[in-house]
């Protein structure tokens, strides 16, 4: 039975302005922190330099010196320091932090201090090999290098009488998260307690102590409401706890650590840039008989998450194809630039636009549709993947991508974009495809690893709240686990409530990414659940109220006890991946769709016009029908502006438009009618067949407007973001 | 009106009740209803006019309060997202209209001003109305949709 349909629970409180984010918190004594940054991409420090025309005695500061526990910011690795202490790697590198009563009084004093710095060579393009001088990481600045083998790609190609060859780049992204980057600490009776705005309080809490050298029961993070993060706020919250702690302890008062909005685009991560060639063998009637790839990301100045992001990039540069032969070679690097980290897609948005915008240059050169293309290699159940995993999904893929082209009214279009093409001197319509899949959850053991863990407390009243550590960000957390605690029991939604991730409380089910929480994590709930039931002796039979009694009648007899129903993951039965060799189940399940964009280009100005999209895909059972369709358009919105319109600018590794002035994400007005529909094949091992949805949207959009352009104008549109300069510049070549 | 050079005292009707606050002259609107008059249900986004995030109505037109110094706000007529009631929220609650909230209340803002005047929204499209508000989670069609529902349905009740 599907779940009873329920509204997105704390949406009242979110229009009411009631919702309460980190920078609406009124702490009583709180100071102002402010960070002071590198303005050098590398170099040694020599000097930092206090103007004398300031009172600093007013200002608590500090510097390295100041960290108690170890200078990292723990992550991957141990390659990023929590604040700069001999040597910078970038511009808005951290390096001292201030605070003050007076935010006023923060942004001249940071103007007042010069870090002075001995410059070293650095590397600003990622692409080109560094010399001895550039060499900052290893041996080679190469954060991650894999290979994905399966038969013999090379052998294939050496033979092949066609070969199709590209080069796709895709340029960096911002998250624009409407709330910016924001903690407040302090320390009460030895605990230092951290609010704000992030996804992964665990990952915050692992970070804080060790850079703070505390136990696990001296530090304890708490979400608050949280505006936004789109990966953004999965591994950068963590820097920002450990400098806000580090001021807190030092004023010996709360310190409220919040970005303004030139800071948070400047000095947070960002997506990864990418160059991705393809080397295609394919057979006349379109089949693909080898694919070799490269595919390189910028890393920037630390690791963070680049190896991961890697990877996944990797597992997904194939494309929803069979090949019988297949090599993909990947590396992340290090570049004198701010450092790349997760974004919603977490590297497979670039390599499948890559893929995809590739599948058209092999239908042009064939002179095929590029339906016929994609009709003929999609994976078909038995088939395997580029890591030798074997497809058995029962999803009718072919199906997914039929359903596309009726709804988009692909055929159709075709033809009458021919004729307004004759007909029409300055403007050019066309309508592109794409065909595409997306992994979810952890890589390979990834899971495993995270050994996430659930509770269901059962109250005295009655009512459940149900413990985790995955947060509510805009996604739906709180909603969707309401509806599979509130299914799972009998209960009514208001009896269930969902704890604020705090450390101190919830289990810890792992970070809130990777489109994992309704899937594993509520999974995971489900199975609290049962096992609240079971210790209170129930019956799968016994719902709502006798739940309830049951819960009052524990507590009676339990005065002060703690009844909590568990759950703990287990990996789904035949799941095996070799990290040496990059083989086996990448993930337990993957989302597949088809997208397909209409756009027109306009001569004169070169401004691309979505017209029409049309996102469908199968996500496994859709648990609430108004979010998931609200995730897809907000997916398929943060698609169309990394396509056309956003655009990061450099100067030395920095980014210079740092202002949402020219800084440009769609308004309403650039966004087309984004149709969706799902075709819902139950995924078993899922909450109620629920597969993970959240990135999926991300993916495909780029591939369907730049095949659109492509359709329309003849375009390579093999560089993103297509910005009316860089189309000109692609049609005068 | 001139700039004022120092501390300043104002006084305006605010969601209905009349306020006087003293501010610094550089303060903006936002910084005002934020802070001193503790109201945080209106967010800072971009601080540049940019966003819509601190929309709120002055004297009945929606203005992006990082955008107007506090001075301005004499004698005039403010309205915050803490003046709306509940109800009026229902068709936003149900068509998806929020998702973080972080866009939430200058969207609800900009919804409320087009809603008081319907004859807006059969003269321009509702994407073009609510251009000034960027939000990041809903592609917009969950704002859009449930706009045209509550014009729809207001249109029913008038
Ligand atoms: S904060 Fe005022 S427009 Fe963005
Ligand atoms: S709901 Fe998140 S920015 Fe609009």
């Amino acid at each position: 039975m599907p779940l009873a349909p329920l509204l997105r629970r704390e949406g009242l409180a979110k229009l009411s302005g009631r919702e309460q984010y980190v920078d609406d918190l009124d702490i009583p004594g709180a100071l102002h922190g402010i960070t002071v940054r590198s303005t050098s991409a590398r170099g040694t420090i020599r000097n930092i330099r206090f103007d004398p025309e300031i009172d600093w005695s007013s200002f608590v500061i500090v510097d390295h010196r100041d960290v108690p526990g170890l200078n990292t910011v723990k992550l991957i690795e141990t390659d990023q320091p929590a604040l700069a202490a001999t040597e910078v790697r970038h511009i808005h590198e951290p390096v001292v932090l201030l605070a003050h009563p007076s935010r006023r009084a923060l942004r001249k004093a940071v103007r007042a201090i010069t870090i002075e710095v001995d410059p070293l060579p650095s590397v600003l393009d990622f692409t080109v090999r560094p010399t001895p001088e550039q060499i900052q990481h290893g041996s080679d600045n190469i954060y991650k290098q894999i290979t994905i083998t399966k038969g013999d790609a090379r052998s294939i190609l050496a033979d092949a009488p066609i070969i199709v060859e590209g080069v796709y780049r895709t340029g960096a992204q911002e998250h624009v998260y409407l709330e910016p980057q924001g903690m407040i600490a302090e320390e009460v009776d030895g605990v230092i307690i951290i609010r704000g705005s992030m996804q992964c309080p665990y990952y915050v809490h692992t970070a804080v102590c060790h850079a703070l050298g505390r136990e696990a029961d001296q530090v304890r993070i708490i979400q608050t409401p949280t505006g936004g993060a789109f990966g953004g706020k999965e591994e950068f919250p963590s820097g920002v706890a450990i400098h806000a702690a580090l001021l807190a302890l030092k004023a010996g008062r709360p310190v409220r650590l919040v970005y303004d909005r030139t800071e948070d685009l400047a000095a947070t991560t960002k997506r990864h840039p990418s160059w991705t060639r393809h080397r295609t063998a394919v057979a006349s009637d379109g089949q693909l008989l080898a694919q070799e790839i490269t595919f390189l990301l910028d890393g920037g100045a630390y690791m963070t998450l680049s190896p991961v992001v890697l990877s996944r990039g990797m597992i997904h540069a194939a494309g929803p194809y069979h090949c019988e032969h297949i090599s993909i070679d990947g590396r992340a690097v290090l570049s004198n630039t701010v450092p790349f980290g997760a974004f919603r897609g977490f590297g497979a948005p670039q390599s499948l636009f890559a893929v995809e915008r590739h599948m058209d240059r092999i239908a042009l050169r064939l002179g095929l549709d590029p339906v016929t293309v994609r009709q003929r290699n999609l994976l078909a159940d038995g088939q395997t993947t580029a890591t030798g995993q074997v497809v058995a999904d029962g999803v009718d893929r072919q199906g997914l991508l039929n359903r596309a082209l009726s709804l988009s009214d692909y055929a159709a279009k075709r033809e009458t974009h021919r004729q307004f093409n004759i007909d029409t001197p300055d403007r050019r319509r066309g309508i592109g495809l794409t065909t595409f899949f997306h992994g979810a959850g952890f890589t390979g053991s990834g899971e495993v690893y995270l050994d996430s863990k659930v509770a269901v407390a059962g109250l005295p009243d009655g009512t459940i709240e149900v413990r985790t550590a995955s947060t509510e960000m805009g996604q739906g957390t709180t909603t969707i686990f309401t509806q599979l605690a509130s299914d799972r029991l009998g209960l009514p939604p208001e009896a269930v409530a969902i704890a604020q991730p705090d450390t101190a409380v919830v289990p810890n089910s792992g970070p809130t990414v990777a489109s994992r929480t309704a899937m594993i994590v509520g999974r995971l709930v489900q199975e609290a659940c049962d096992d609240l039931r079971r210790q209170l002796s129930l019956d799968a039979t016994d719902r709502g109220n006798d739940v309830a009694e049951a819960i009052r009648a524990w507590h009676r007899t339990h005065p002060n006890g703690l009844l909590l129903g568990q759950g703990h993951y287990r990996p789904p039965p035949g799941i095996e991946w070799d990290e040496g060799t990059y083989r086996g189940e990448a993930y337990g399940a993957y989302g597949w769709a088809a997208y397909v964009a209409e756009v027109e280009v306009d001569l004169r100005t070169y401004g691309t016009t979505v017209l029409d999209f049309v996102a469908v895909q199968d996500v496994g059972t859709v648990l609430n029908t108004t979010l998931a369709r609200g995730q897809v358009q907000g997916g398929v919105a943060q698609g169309i502006g990394w396509t056309l319109m956003e655009e990061c600018q450099w100067e030395d590794g920095a980014m210079t438009n740092n202002q949402l002035t020219n800084y440009i994400i769609p308004t309403s007005s650039d966004i087309p009618p984004i149709r969706v529909a799902f075709q819902e094949t139950p995924y078993p091992h899922g909450a109620e067949g629920a597969k993970g949805l959240g990135e999926l949207p991300m993916d495909g959009p780029a591939p369907a407007i730049a095949n659109a352009i492509a359709a329309a104008t003849g375009a390579e549109a093999a560089v993103l973001p297509l910005t009316p300069e860089r189309l000109m510049a692609d049609l005068d070549r | 009106m001139t700039p004022p050079t120092s501390d300043v005292a104002l006084g305006f009707l605010l969601n209905g009740s009349s306020v006087s606050v003293t501010c610094a002259p550089e303060d903006r609107l936002l910084d005002l209803l934020r802070g001193p008059l503790r109201l945080p249900g209106t967010k800072e986004g971009c601080g540049e006019g940019e966003c819509g995030a601190c929309t709120v109505l002055l004297n009945g037109l929606p203005v992006n309060s990082c955008l107007v110094p506090s001075y301005q706000a004499d004698g005039a007529t403010v309205e915050t997202i803490e003046a709306l009631a509940d109800e009026r929220h229902a068709a936003l609650l149900e068509g998806g209209a929020t998702q973080c909230g972080a866009c939430t209340p200058g969207v609800a803002m900009t919804a409320e001003w087009i809603r008081r005047h319907p004859a807006l929204g059969k003269r321009f499209p509702l994407s073009e109305l609510m251009a000034g508000n960027l939000c990041r989670c809903t592609g917009y069609d969950g704002i859009l949709k449930s706009l045209e529902a509550a014009l729809t349905d207001d249109e029913g009740t008038a």
